[in-house]
Formats: structure tokens, sequence, C-alpha cells
């Protein structure tokens, strides 16, 4: 049987931000964007702010509704990765299969070194002491035999705390929970299950198989099989983790988007900014999806294929823009844009044979010759010497993510075979 | 409790380890570090922080010195 461990660092932002200001430890505090540039809602709030109802998503000025007194910090992202990179430290002395699940949580495969879930529980109380000792933060930890119970574990008891699921007690400890509870059962999941009868995590394991995959396709065996503890999905390698998926940016703007020029000038934004990124990392990719919000909340999400592998900014910003121009209509104004490469792979693997008759692949690696000078000279002389016209006709919208660090450093890529 | 950060004479040794030597306080008087009891990662709840934890014998008292990133702390 696996030892599964997940760790979740308790209100991660906010726990960072108090640990350096202690007054403010039993105080309720925030951590929100700036409401100027709209992005003035709570990222993380600690326990006293919790308990007066604050929630992570909502506005700031709902927060400050519910809770007078309520202190809101800005963000130090550089310092969040910091203690994210230390906590991993601590959980290596103890794992070698360890999995991120965003900033502040991961999984860990302990069963070279606990063979029982109760010597896991030991090694787990073991790895609380230390986060609290070392980082100063508190952990919630969950131990189980599979991924998903381990995850559910962690979310049971907060802060500060070590919860098992055993294949002894899962029924009475997990069955009764709620199934949006379980990872990967969202709002539409759960509408269409409830309107099945279904509204726990045991309704779905007791349901008939075939029942759940009329509803949800091929999800509906996995959730059943989530639901009986059969999970058998491994923690990833520690190595495997610098295979990066994808790269992208996304960014809410100070004002709504209201013409094609605007989506234009910050889809060139987004664009040289993953193009570069996928440069500096030696990467080039072939799908290349959009993420539009509009101003009453709505979120599309489309995507394409790239007729070549790329890693220039000119080659996407066509792209972007057809699939905008197709799928959006401006009627109702933009106020968050993304976009992201995917399908990677090492540049070094890309061989592309250039057509006689389609001049893309031909166009991009003469843009790919001239965006690689750009770096060269933004690395010597900083980001800001050299822009694209385009940036000049609002300058309201040109931030791009490098200045303001806000990218994630990407690991290396790791050599496929 | 407060988090005073102070100067440090210090030593790097040729495997790489860095050893305070001597402790500069606010009014320009020195301590020596008389021993070094433990050495270990860290967080400070008085002060607020986190780094590397030197724990010290200075002026014949056991006192917490911090290597904060790039700059030496203690506890007040």
């Amino acid at each position: 049987m696996r030892s599964i461990l997940h760790c979740d660092l308790n209100n991660f932002f906010a726990s960072v931000e108090c640990l350096y200001r202690p007054d403010l430890k039993d105080k309720p505090v925030a951590v929100g964007g700036s409401t100027k540039s709209r992005h003035g809602i709570i990222l993380a709030k600690n326990m006293p702010a919790k308990t007066k109802g604050v929630k992570t998503g909502e506005a700031l000025w709902q927060a400050k509704q519910k809770c007078p007194g309520l202190i809101v910090l800005p963000p130090h992202m550089e310092q969040y990765v910091h203690f994210s990179t230390l906590a991993r430290d601590i959980y290596l002395r103890y794992a070698t299969r360890l999995e991120s699940f965003g900033i502040d949580e991961c999984w860990l495969d302990i069963t070279a070194k606990a063979d029982t879930l109760s010597k896991a529980a030991e090694i787990a109380d073991e790895i609380r002491l230390t986060v609290k000792e070392e980082l100063g933060i508190t952990i919630s930890i969950g131990v189980s035999f599979n991924k998903i119970f381990a995850k559910l574990g962690s979310d049971m008891k907060k802060p500060d705390a070590i919860t098992l699921i055993t294949k002894e007690n899962y029924r009475d400890i997990v069955w009764p929970l709620p199934a949006d509870d379980m990872l990967y059962v969202g709002k539409a999941t759960k509408r269409k299950l409830n309107n099945l009868n279904i509204f726990t995590i045991g309704d779905i394991a007791n349901a008939p198989v075939e029942l759940l995959k009329d509803v949800l396709g091929k999800w509906g065996q996995v959730v059943h099989t989530y639901a009986l503890g059969q999970d058998t999905s491994p923690v990833a390698l520690f190595d495997e983790l610098s295979d990066t998926k994808s790269v992208g940016n996304s960014v809410t703007t100070p004002r709504d988007l209201t013409s094609k020029d605007d989506i234009k000038q910050v889809f060139y934004v987004l664009c040289e900014s993953v193009a570069y990124r996928l440069r500096k990392h030696g990467l080039k990719g072939n799908v290349l999806q959009i993420h539009i919000r509009s101003n009453n909340l709505d979120i599309m999400e489309r995507q394409c294929t790239l007729s070549n592998y790329s890693s220039t900014s000119a080659s996407m910003i066509d792209a972007c823009m057809e699939l905008f121009n197709n799928n959006y209509s401006l009627k109702v104004p933009v106020r968050s844009l993304g976009m992201r490469i995917t399908g990677l792979i090492p540049e070094h693997e890309d061989f592309t044979q250039l057509s006689m008759f389609d001049t893309t692949g031909e166009k991009d690696y003469k843009n790919d010759i001239l965006e690689r000078k750009i770096d060269d000279i933004r690395g010597r002389f900083g980001h800001h010497i050299i822009h694209r016209a385009i940036e000049l006709r609002d300058t309201e919208l040109q931030h791009s993510p490098i200045d303001k660090k806000i990218t994630h450093s990407l690991p290396s890529p790791r050599n496929k075979k | 409790m407060g988090k005073t950060y102070i100067d440090m004479d210090v030593r790097y040794t040729k495997e790489g380890s860095l050893i305070p030597k001597e402790l500069i306080w606010q009014d320009d008087r020195s301590f020596t570090i008389a021993k070094i009891l433990d050495v270990r990662q860290a967080a400070s709840l008085k002060a607020g922080g986190e780094g590397i934890r030197y724990t010290c014998i200075v002026a014949g008292k056991k006192v917490q010195l911090f290597f904060e990133n790039t700059r030496w702390f203690i506890e007040t």
C-alpha cells in the first residue's frame, strides 16, 4: 500500500506577511491586489479575517464591509516563491516523489520511508513541526493511500493539523462529505450529479458506474474510481516537475478594453512576454490558447494549432487576433485577457520543413532572428529600451508582465526521449 | 519584541561556510562571538522573519543571530 501525503501551507500569502509583521498576528489581515489597477480582490486571509467571513476571491470592498478593521497588505510574490522553495526543500528530506499543486500545495510519496499509514502519519507530524520551526508558518497534511483522499484530508482539519484516512476509515470520513469537496468535481459536475440525486462522495461511490458515464462521459468512470479510493495515479517524480506543459500570461487591464486596437495592443504585450520566456528556456510550441474575461466576468477560452512550432510573438499575434475575431464580438467590453502556448518541444527538436508555396515558416524563421536580436538589446539595456510602436498608443495598457516580475520562472526543459 | 539589524564581522571558510566572529552594536560597541552552539534554518516569530539561525554565546549570554538573505538581525 502506498503512503501519500498532501501538504497544504495554511493561508499561505497571509501567513508569510504576518510572519514579517508579528504585530498583526492577532488582527484580521488579508493580502489583496491594488484597487486602482482593478486587481482589488482578496488573494489570501489569516484566521481572524476568516472567522469574520472574509473569503478568498471576493472584492476588497465586500471584505471590508464584513470585517471593518481588515488590514489589507500588498502581495510580495518573490517572497512567496522563496517560502515555497524552502518548504519543498523540507519535503525532499522525506520524499523523492514530489508533485506541486500550485505554489502552496504538494503531494509527497513517502512509501519508501513509511510502509504503513501510521508510520506515514508520524513522518507527517515531523514535517508539520519542521515547517513551523524553520519557516514560522503552519501546514495541514492529509495522509492516505491515494492522492485524492490525501488532498481531501489536508482540507478537513486546518490549520496546523494532520488527518489520516485509511482503508478502514475512509467510508466514515470521506463518504459523508459533499460531492464537490472531491478534486475534479466542480460546479458543472456537481449540478449534473445533484440532478441524479447524488449529493455526497458516498453517493458517487454507490451509484452505478454506467449511470455516471451516461451523464459525465469518461469522467463518470474516473470520478467513481476516485470515490471508491481506487485512484492509482502516481505522484510525479521530482525531476518530472521540469517538464513544462505550457507558458502563458494573463492580465487584468486598468480599464476595460472596448476596441480591437485595445485588444491587439494587450495581446502584443502578452505575446512578447510569452515568446521571450519560450526563447529564454529553449522551447517552442504549436498550440495557442486565448482566455477572454468580459466585464460581466464571463470567461471564454479558445485554442488553435499553429502551422509551425514557434517561439516568436509575430506568429502568435496573428493567431490571437484571428481567434479573438472569430469568437468575440466586443459587444461586452473585455476586462482581462490571457494567452498561452502549449504543445511544447525543446527548440533543438524542431525540424520544420519549409514549404515552397507557403511562406509562413520562412517568415517565422526571419522573425525568430529579429526577436532574438531584440532579446539581446533588452538583455543589455533593459526591457524598456525597445518597444513596438503599437504599445505607445495607450501607455496605460503597456505594462508587460516581465516588468512587474509576475512571471513564474520555468525549470529547464527535460530531455524527452 | 523587535527586530534590530546589526553589522557583523564574519569569516568565510574555504569550505564555503559562514562563521560570525564579532557583532557590532548600534553604538559601535563590539562583542566577540565566544562560541557557536547551533546553526539551522529557523523562523523568528518574535522579530518576524526567517533565515539561518546562529545560537551563540556573546558576553556570557545565549543569543540568537539570524542571517536573513544578506543581512544579520537580532531579536530585541
